[in-house]
């Protein structure tokens, strides 16, 4: 039911405590293919005392397109299915559980009594004392044409040179993995009727590099690719690219962002007459998934 | 103390050059800033756009020297590629000049092995300057040998800036021509040296010359037929001589078995009649030979006259019996097409429309030749004038190239590449010896005022000097006056160069720009839009029909199977899918399932204005069935409402014109303004049956697809750019694209 490849756990308290969050195995568990954390509370709990936890997670192709193709002119629908009660291996007192849509087109949703929905929020509960491991499945549809954009493969290498410099390559494989594209497609429609028009597809990405940025490409194997903006501020640089064609569900660009950056900003030395290479590795590019990333660093020699 | 002042000015005087000396610096340093300024010179479209490929042809040998790259030079030798020519295949190691492919590899591991990380694609856009450098050098020593050296160096900086060579020599246009002018230059200066000096040594270099310019063009058949002809000429007007007799044996018979190892040429040395002035020549020689020979021993004339008479005679039939038997036997092929419709400027129109049919296949227009040589042009007589006044071997082969390149240029446009070097060196020699002319007679004319003045009391002097002395003033004010006409003109030249370089030959045509409403540059990237797209979306086995000009851009960009590329060797295949556009949907539709294509390509300029779209080539198809006068209105090509009804109703224009009908292109015309003619469309109601549009570009490179396959077409134009207001745009587009193919 869990797409568990992806599961990142985080954990903050109110005032904000992060605590550690390991994986684990539970043998007593029913058998669904689910991945169990372990919490580590920062203090014991006596008995009879409280705490109350946050617990964000993040989920990757998550959302199922339905239907699984559209043409030009439909908006992309999405299945979001998920439990109305968290799975937890624990007895349950009491849990609400809202979902949040992203526009107020709701096709359909499954009533777990007592259920609620008010504008963009689904509200399922409260629920009252219920067994552990205990599942309700629900799902939603509902309008969703936010990029489904995703990285099938970001290459990043990172060269350390001796002149002061760390040049960045970024060999991307880009996809639209939205509902697949059907039928034709119209520049006639897209170019006049924008709004009714390839709502689920986009045009433009955003990648957020570090400061002080120079010698920015942006190219694939057929050469440069001139549709891209660069603006820098002393904070942070953005680099606004639009690949050669705007992209509908499954269809796929290949391109490369290149850049260079001032070696003293990234690099340190020890007193015990180390270096230490700072970098932040993963993809620049703003609400992109990646699903396979593979970085090198070339050091001199 | 006081020898110190004397070892200093020692030590300037060791400083100090001899004239000499003087001389060959000022000369090096010219060549130096000569040989940098022919390679910068065309760098303008790499600082413009990128640095990238341009035009068609270089796609394919982009393409084939990647493949040789990456797969070393026996694959590429046997190389069969499935790409093009759909569903025949191609033979490319053994249809193509490879000296072009190799030597680009060849400088990419150089500069592998000297640890340059380059990519391959970067050489191959700079090979054709640096080979246009290589030529300046060339020119400077031909100039040098059949003139002076103030000759070669004015050579240099004249063929360095020439348009009409940097037309096919600017970054990126990795053609073939790019090394071929330079090997022919360089054969021709060895070949000449040889001949001066009768050296075996130059004999045997203008052979390795003559086999790198077999490995890089066609065009080598311009050299196979040129020596031997000057070696004719040189015969006749009774300058035969040892030294002939070396370099041309040593040439023709190590260059023609060299040339042989060249797949795509082969046994043609021996078997073509293009190739048999040489044989013949190379005969001739012999019997020369022999001839010189037998006077010597014989020492009767009158005896040697009747010898003579008969050997000649006998010499002659042989030749022309053999000649004959092999015509008969078809063991020499006759004369190709190709090289008729040099010789003979309306052979092509009638008998081979598809070579009429391309552009840079045209009788040149005047404008051109201005356009490409500017004051050469005039300058061109003067220096054969000045060749003819000082007869020798060197100068009559120079001016028998000049003439017959000067003849085919004018044959046609594309060949005004060939003519360029000989004009350089030809209007060299005018500009250096008139120059020169003018500067003696001004020095000469100091030193004779000067002796004037010191001995002029002396009364010693003869009449003639004495004239000389009187017409002195006018003759020296003239002098300057000429020089300075003379620099004048030059500067103009160069003026002229750097900006047709700009203006016209360094676009890429593969990206277009131009000036928006505001004056900003935008840029037409629609052809690799498209491409890409196909690269990136379509099955890696779909097929692509289109009008062949974008066959090595597709295979090469778009990475899919064509059906026709520009490889023009099967009439028959291109004149199918010319059919295919050119019928009604359902008869194309037979013909596009028969060729089992998924996705048609088609290229429509209307939104932007872009002329040389795909609608432009219809009719004039090879096919009995397609007659160009069903598309045409008295005589008239149109696509509005007064067209032809089979023009309004055949597949290239239900491609082009699907939906445009509602489509606003321009401020204050109907919708449906086709900007590329100016006119609003005919039929503007286009339902495709079959087809079904499967991508546009952002300026309409359109693409449809069937029920049962998929197609596409391509088109060009952006909905709302001012662009019918930049002539100037259009205009140098005409021009790069009357340049192209």
């Amino acid at each position: 039911m869990v797409d568990a490849s992806a599961i990142k756990g985080k954990r903050k308290k109110t005032t904000s405590v992060r605590l550690e969050v390991k994986p684990t195995e539970l043998p007593d568990a029913p058998p669904i293919d689910t991945k169990y954390f372990t919490i580590y509370l920062a203090n014991p709990l006596n008995s009879g005392e409280s705490t109350t936890l946050e617990v964000l997670y993040v989920f990757t192709h998550f959302l199922e397109p339905f239907p699984a193709e559209i043409a030009q002119s439909e908006s992309q629908l999405v299945f979001y299915h998920d439990t109305a009660l968290i799975l937890s291996p624990y007895h349950i007192k009491q849990q609400t559980t809202f979902i949040k849509t992203p526009s107020t087109k709701v096709e359909s949703f499954i009533r777990m009594e007592p259920t609620n929905r008010v504008g963009t929020e689904i509200k399922y509960g409260p629920y009252e004392d219920r067994p552990p491991y205990s599942i309700s499945p629900i799902h939603v549809h509902f309008e969703n044409n936010s990029p489904f954009a995703v990285v099938e493969e970001l290459v990043q290498e990172i060269e350390i040179s001796h002149w002061g410099n760390i040049q960045v390559t970024e060999h991307y494989k880009l996809v639209h993995a939205g509902a697949r594209h059907k039928g034709v497609f119209s520049r006639v429609d897209y170019q006049s009727r924008q709004s009714s028009n390839g709502a689920s597809s986009f045009r433009y990405l955003l990648a957020r590099l570090p400061p002080r940025v120079h010698s920015v490409y942006y190219r694939d194997e057929i050469g440069n690719i001139s549709s891209s903006h660069l603006r820098t501020d002393s904070l942070k640089s953005e680099l606004e690219i639009e690949p050669r064609y705007p992209l509908f569900g499954g269809w796929k660009a290949t391109f490369v962002i290149g850049y260079g950056l001032p070696l003293q900003d990234f690099l340190f030395e020890s007193s015990d007459d180390k270096r230490y290479l700072n970098f932040t590795f993963g993809c620049p590019l703003i609400g992109m998934v990646v699903d396979k990333l593979t970085i090198k660093v070339g050091l001199v020699e | 103390m006081a020898t110190m002042p004397a070892s200093a000015s020692d030590l300037l005087k060791s400083f100090k050059l001899k004239t000499k000396q003087q001389e060959l610096l000022i000369r090096v340093s010219i060549l130096c800033l000569v040989y940098i300024l022919a390679f910068i010179t065309r760098l303008f479209s790499v600082l413009r756009y990128e640095s990238m490929i341009h035009e068609f042809d270089p796609y394919f040998n982009y393409r084939t020297t990647l493949y040789l790259t990456e797969n070393g030079f026996y694959d590429f030798w046997n190389w069969f590629d499935y790409e093009s020519w759909y569903p025949l295949g191609r033979i490319v190691g053994g249809t193509l000049y490879p000296g072009l492919m190799v030597t680009a590899v060849l400088i990419y591991r150089i500069l592998r092995f000297l640890r340059f990380a380059v990519h391959i694609r970067e050489v191959c856009v700079l090979t054709a300057p640096f080979f246009a450098s290589n030529t300046t050098l060339v020119a400077y020593f031909f100039g040098k040998e059949i003139w002076d050296s103030g000759a070669g160096l004015v050579a240099a900086i004249l063929i360095a800036v020439c348009p009409g060579y940097i037309s096919r020599s600017v970054a990126g246009s990795y053609d073939n021509e790019g090394v071929a002018i330079f090997a022919l230059l360089f054969t021709f200066y060895v070949f000449v040296k040889a001949v001066n000096t009768g050296s075996l040594a130059w004999s045997l270099a203008s052979a390795f010359g003559y086999f790198y310019m077999v490995s890089a063009w066609g065009g080598y058949v311009f050299i196979i037929n040129l020596i031997p002809l000057y070696v004719l000429v040189l015969l006749i007007t009774g300058r035969y001589s040892m030294r002939l007799y070396v370099a041309y044996n040593c040439m023709y018979i190590l260059g023609m078995l060299l040339a042989m190892q060249i797949r795509f040429v082969g046994f043609q040395h021996v078997q073509s009649g293009e190739h048999m002035a040489a044989m013949g020549v190379f005969f001739l020689m012999q019997v020369f030979y022999f001839l010189d020979w037998v006077k010597h021993m014989l020492s009767d004339t009158k005896l040697f006259q009747a010898f003579l008479r008969i050997t000649v005679t006998s010499a002659v039939a042989v030749g022309g019996i053999a000649l004959g038997l092999g015509m008969v036997s078809g063991y020499i092929s006759p004369w190709t097409g190709r090289f008729y419709s040099l010789l003979d400027p309306t052979y092509a129109k009638d008998h081979i429309p598809i070579i009429a049919s391309v552009s840079e296949h045209q009788p040149t227009a005047w404008s051109s030749f201005m356009f490409d040589f500017h004051i050469l042009l005039f300058l061109f007589p003067a220096g054969l004038y000045f060749c003819f006044k000082r007869l020798s071997d060197a100068t009559i082969f120079i001016v028998m190239y000049g003439l017959t390149s000067m003849y085919f240029a004018g044959v046609m446009v594309r060949l005004i590449l060939v003519a360029t070097p000989a004009v350089c060196l030809i209007s060299a020699i005018a500009v250096s010896a008139t120059v020169k002319n003018l500067t003696v007679l001004l020095r000469s004319k100091n030193k004779v005022v000067q002796t004037g003045s010191t001995k002029g009391s002396g009364g010693s002097k003869s009449s003639s000097k004495a004239l000389l002395d009187q017409s002195q003033p006018f003759q020296k004010n003239g002098a300057i006056a000429l020089l300075f006409g003379a620099f004048y003109l030059l500067s103009r030249y160069a003026t002229h160069c750097t900006w047709v370089t700009s203006e016209a030959y360094s676009s890429p045509s593969i990206v277009l720009a131009a000036r928006g409403a505001h004056g900003n540059r935008v840029i037409f990237d629609d052809y690799r839009e498209a491409y890409f797209w196909l690269r990136q979306n379509t099955p890696q086995d779909a097929k692509v029909m289109s009008w062949w000009d974008y066959g090595y851009q597709i295979t090469a960009m778009g990475n899919r199977t064509v059906i026709v590329d520009n490889n023009t060797w099967n009439n028959t295949h291109i004149a199918t899918v010319g059919r295919a556009m050119s019928s009604y949907e359902d008869e194309a539709i037979e013909i596009i399932r028969s060729l089992d294509v998924d996705y048609v390509l088609v290229v429509f300029g209307g939104v932007t204005g872009y002329s040389s779209d795909d609608i432009n080539k219809i009719g004039g198809g090879v096919f009995p069935v397609i007659k160009e006068p069903d598309y045409l209105v008295n005589g008239e090509y149109r696509v509005d409402k007064g067209a032809a009804p089979k023009m309004l109703n055949c597949l290239m224009y239900k491609l082009c014109y699907y939906r445009f009908g509602e489509m606003m292109t321009e401020y204050g015309k109907p919708p449906g303004y086709d900007r590329a003619r100016g006119v609003e469309i005919g039929n503007k109601d286009v339902k495709l049956e079959h087809l079904e549009e499967a991508f546009t570009t952002s300026n309409w490179i359109i693409l449809r697809k069937d029920n049962a396959s998929f197609q596409w077409c391509l088109s060009l134009g952006i909905v709302d750019l001012a662009l019918a207001t930049n002539q100037n745009f259009l205009e140098t587009e005409l021009l790069t694209l009357f340049q192209a193919t």
